[in-house]
């Protein structure tokens, strides 16, 4: 800091909003994207409520089933599915930012780090879907 | 296109001034000026005491950046027209203390600069007769992060460095990084014990904005992501092999 003198008073400090991040669209994309890890714990909650649910008997099942179908609850899980989804792609576009991986002196291409991440989320996405719907 | 444009700038006299105001200048809009030009004819013609930083005007030496419509721009590189029919917002940048109207201190930057050592460590220096080899390849690992031009948009464009201001910032990193992956340097280790502290690389989240402002394409946020990488691996491998290896 430059000390004040006579013939240099004290500089100004703007102090940062607490709204800061709703300033710009690029700030308010970070926080969401920061948010998003809430939603990615809430859908952990859910597998284990279902995983408990499951090893207590068909009964306690379809209680947690009739507790999925619940309005609020659904509602709940369709943004935290959109959150997630969100969450998954900046992820899987951000990765190739964090490793240069040089081959033949060039350097690798976003895509060729983010398509397996994208490729390995559709077949693991397709077995599940398949395990899911063909009982 | 019309003639003219309006410019609303930052206006702070230290002495006079209990915080920064706006002042409103109409100045001429020709096609191929840019914001620096508006600038500099304000203060030609309408207010000679405009403050403001600038010098080679041609986008290498990052003196001229400011705020211009709520983003860190270097004002010789943003063309007038591109705001028309404006208002076009002028402050100095932000997240560095305001000295006078457009002028900011920038001291902080310079400190934290200098703890990144940016400079070639060697552990053995080569006699004054032979020089270092270095291939093309080797140019290319380091050469993105070398175009840095001192400009700080991306400390400006930085909410991190906005909110905590013992954080490194983006373009101390990236300059560490374009040493550390020098082949000529041998001082990563030590700069890796200055910068993997809680306020150097880890402070950053990752919010990406300042890649995005940065005029000479350095992309400071894969550098700090890489170097996240790097000071990591290092870390497990001072857990695996305690006593290290060459």
């Amino acid at each position: 800091m430059i000390n004040p003198t006579e013939y240099l008073p004290k500089s100004y400090h703007t102090r940062l909003s607490t709204y800061w991040w709703l300033t710009r669209w690029a700030y308010l994309k970070f926080i969401l994207r920061e948010g998003s890890a809430v939603f990615v714990a809430w859908a952990v909650i859910v597998t284990l409520l279902q995983i408990h649910a499951l090893a207590r008997g068909p009964a306690e099942y379809a209680e947690f089933q009739n507790w999925l179908r619940s309005p609020l609850v659904l509602v709940v899980n369709a943004v935290s599915l959109l959150f997630i989804i969100f969450h998954a792609v900046t992820w899987f576009n951000l990765a190739p930012k964090a490793m240069a991986i040089r081959l033949g002196g060039k350097r690798l291409p976003n895509l060729a780090i983010a398509g397996p991440n994208y490729i390995a989320w559709a077949v693991i996405s397709a077995a599940v879907a398949w395990i899911l719907l063909r009982g | 296109m019309a003639n003219r444009i309006t410019l609303d700038v930052t206006r702070y006299d230290p002495a006079h001034d209990e915080k920064p105001k706006f002042e409103t200048y109409e100045v001429p809009l020709r096609k191929e000026w840019v914001v620096l030009d508006a600038l500099n004819y304000i203060k030609d013609h309408l207010d000679g005491s405009l403050s403001f930083r600038w010098s080679c005007r041609m986008g290498v030496c990052g003196s001229c950046g400011m705020t211009v419509n709520g983003v860190p721009k270097l004002t010789c590189a943003t063309f007038l027209s591109d705001y028309a029919p404006g208002p076009v917002r002028i402050e100095p940048m932000k997240n560095f203390p305001v000295l006078r109207d457009l002028v900011v201190d920038t001291s902080d930057f310079l400190l934290k600069l200098a703890k990144s050592k940016p400079w070639i460590i060697r552990q053995v220096e080569k006699p004054l007769d032979e020089e270092y080899f270095q291939t093309p390849e080797q140019l290319e690992a380091y050469k993105q992060f070398s175009m840095c031009i001192n400009c700080m948009l991306c400390y400006a464009a930085c909410p991190v460095y906005g909110l905590d201001p013992l954080f490194s910032g983006p373009a101390a990193i990236a300059l560490a990084q374009r040493y550390n992956l020098d082949s000529r340097d041998q001082g990563a280790s030590e700069r890796l014990d200055i910068l993997s502290q809680h306020d150097g690389i880890w402070g950053c989240t990752f919010v990406g904005e300042c890649t995005e402002v940065c005029p000479k394409k350095v992309d400071p946020a894969g550098a700090i992501q890489q170097y996240k990488l790097t000071a990591t691996m290092e870390w497990v491998k001072s857990l695996v092999l305690p006593r290290g290896a060459e």
